[in-house]
């Protein structure tokens, strides 16, 4: 039996929680990427910011390798429906499935009922989804919950 | 000022080069057969014997250096975490360091994974995983394994700092011969190669050599200092960048043809240009990669695995020859040098695939992405359209009737989009076979072996055949 270290995850919990962030698919939308990773930073957290045009694969591949808690995927562009799909089944693959996975931006084109757009996102293993709109310190209260203190 | 002796131990040949650094210049250059599985200070005399000959005169040398890829070179197996991360980070410092990657494992690994290791009589494992602060339950987890493995090789541990502790305790509890560095990717897409290259040459040099019969010939060479692939990396980066006032070429590719290898060197930035995205891991500015199944010997049948069988069918048709017969007999007979026009003709087409292969795994792709933003480049690995010279070096090159011909293989001649191989370069040639040699030299004297370089390496005469447009 191969003894696995606990401690690697024992100090986790002194440090600081990791959050991959980045923006997904074909788009190229950079300054509220930008506003993410100064706001998250400022109150505590360890960002990796992917930056954009980055895909499923990109996050979850960062995710391993930082040993992130917690992904949050934005989508300005509209496709966000199309470039989030499966991504979730993908980190259960890669051994990350129990991550949180934060959505947000204009996720979807136009202008659709978002109760019926965050089921959407929810039934693909999105954990929080946000309307267009939200100012990143909305979701600071979230985060604080699933992630603690 | 002082005459060097500069010796690279190559896997077929044992190659010499006199230098008189008060002359600036080469005074000779020799040749014999390696003979490391006898006795390494036979070919070596004997290839002095013909460099006395050469030169007419015994020359008393103040100092004589060498470098090696005698007996398989240095074999590294090459570990991580996620393969476009840390396992591409780990190979590349491999890489980077002149060694050969013979095994590269992801994630958890394995038994079977382990049998390999001791089956392929690797040299140094380099273990990597997890940025800084990131993951280390995997790097702790393969460091145990390969503890509990009795694992006698030099292991390097470059990765997630944080795991540095336990690790140490790991390499002590098992009685490890186990080495700490930097991280190779201290953050995601960061590469940090120094550490842990330098960390390999001082293994290499410690206790490599000894075990790769070079230890004999000690007492005659006052030391080996690199194994030869990074002599030649460094001797084209010196090539490139120029030292002090004397001016170098600027952005180049070297390409080295051998019999079981086919090496890829670029010095360069990835790209120059303001308007593209680059993704994936950074790309060193001194990059090399080697393909393993490309090669005009041991690695010839590697060239016809990459083909389809409608490929060969055309080859031969086209070309009127057999063209697998004719790997199978390099194959089959390493040492074997042309002796026909038909033999040069086989030579030259296999060096050209070589050529081309190895570029299309060594460039850069571009791709336009259309968004609602407008068109955006979206770029991974190297940009190398901008490069001003692809020189050529290794035997088959060197010795080739039409080396344009090779050399031209690198560029774009199929038009394949988005690949972004050298687009309009001046083709050079490295007749004497000195890279190596002034490599070695550069880490005495990189002036005058800068000097010689340009000196030597000349761009081809005449013989354009139409080839640019």
């Amino acid at each position: 039996m191969i003894h696995v270290y606990k401690s690697a995850y024992k100090n986790k919990e002194n440090t600081l929680k990791t959050i991959v962030i980045g923006v997904i698919g074909a788009d190229v939308h950079a300054v509220g990427n930008k506003i993410i990773e100064y706001t998250l930073h400022n109150v505590g957290y360890n960002i990796i910011n992917i930056g954009v045009l980055s895909s499923q694969e990109d996050f979850i591949n960062a995710a391993i390798e930082t040993n992130a808690d917690l992904v949050l995927v934005s989508s300005l562009y509209g496709h966000g429906e199309i470039d989030c799909r499966g991504m979730r089944e993908k980190c259960v693959e890669s051994g990350i499935g129990n991550i949180f996975l934060y959505v947000g931006g204009n996720i979807v084109v136009g202008k659709q009922d978002f109760v019926l757009v965050k089921k959407t996102f929810m039934d693909m293993g999105f954990n929080r989804v946000y309307p267009p709109g939200t100012p990143i310190d909305n979701a600071l209260a979230d985060l604080r919950e699933d992630l603690g203190e | 000022m002082a005459k060097y002796l500069l010796i690279d131990f190559g896997s077929t040949f044992t190659k010499l080069c006199a230098v008189d650094t008060e002359a600036e210049d080469i005074i000779e250059t020799a040749s014999y057969f390696t003979t490391v599985d006898s006795d390494i200070s036979i070919g070596y005399h004997k290839a002095l014997k013909k460099l006395f000959e050469k030169a007419k005169k015994e020359i008393i040398f103040d100092q004589v250096i060498a470098c090696s890829s005698a007996a398989g070179g240095l074999k590294m197996a090459a570990i991580g975490l996620v393969e476009e991360l840390t396992v591409e980070a780990a190979k590349r410092v491999c890489l980077g360091a002149g060694a050969k990657v013979d095994l590269v494992f992801s994630h958890h690994i394995n038994q079977s994974e382990i049998k390999q290791i001791f089956d392929k009589k690797i040299d140094i494992i380099l273990l990597a995983g997890g940025s800084d602060g990131g993951n280390s339950e995997c790097v702790l987890y393969n460091a145990l394994l390969l503890g509990k493995a009795g694992i006698k090789i030099p292991i390097i541990f470059a990765g997630n700092k944080s795991a540095q502790d336990e690790i140490l305790e790991i390499f002590e509890t098992y009685g490890i011969n186990g080495f700490i560095c930097d991280n190779v990717m201290p953050k995601i897409n960061i590469l940090n190669i120094d550490s842990a290259r330098e960390k390999i040459r001082e293994i290499f040099l410690k206790q490599i050599i000894e075990a790769k019969g070079i230890k004999k010939i000690e007492s005659e060479i006052d030391e080996v200092v690199l194994p030869t692939p990074k002599a030649v990396l460094d001797a084209a980066k010196l090539l490139s960048e120029g030292y002090l006032n004397e001016e170098g070429f600027g952005e180049i590719v070297v390409l080295d043809i051998g019999g079981a290898t086919t090496d890829m060197y670029s010095i360069c930035t990835a790209t120059r240009r303001s308007d593209v995205l680059i993704h994936g891991l950074e790309e060193p500015f001194a990059k090399r990669t080697v393909e393993g199944d490309l090669g005009m010997r041991y690695s010839a049948p590697g060239i016809i695995k990459s083909l389809s069988e409608q490929e060969i069918k055309f080859i031969n048709m086209e070309k009127h020859l057999d063209i697998e017969k004719e790997v199978e007999k390099r194959y089959a007979n390493v040492m074997s040098l042309p002796e026909n026009p038909h033999d040069e003709f086989i030579d030259q087409f296999l060096a050209e695939m070589c050529a081309y292969r190895s570029m299309h795994r060594h460039c850069g792709r571009i791709e336009e992405v259309f968004t609602p933003m407008g068109l955006v480049y979206n770029q991974i690995g190297k940009d190398l359209t901008d490069i001003k010279y692809v020189i050529g070096t290794g035997g088959v090159i060197i010795n080739s009737k039409n080396v344009e011909k090779i050399l031209n293989r690198t560029t774009n001649i199929l038009n394949k989009a988005g690949e972004l191989r050298p687009v309009n370069p001046e083709f050079m040639v490295d007749e004497k076979y000195i890279m190596a040699a002034m490599g070695l030299l550069s880490k005495k004297e990189p002036l005058i072996a800068l000097k010689i370089l340009k000196k030597y390496i000349q761009k081809i005469r005449g013989n354009d055949d139409g080839l640019k447009e």
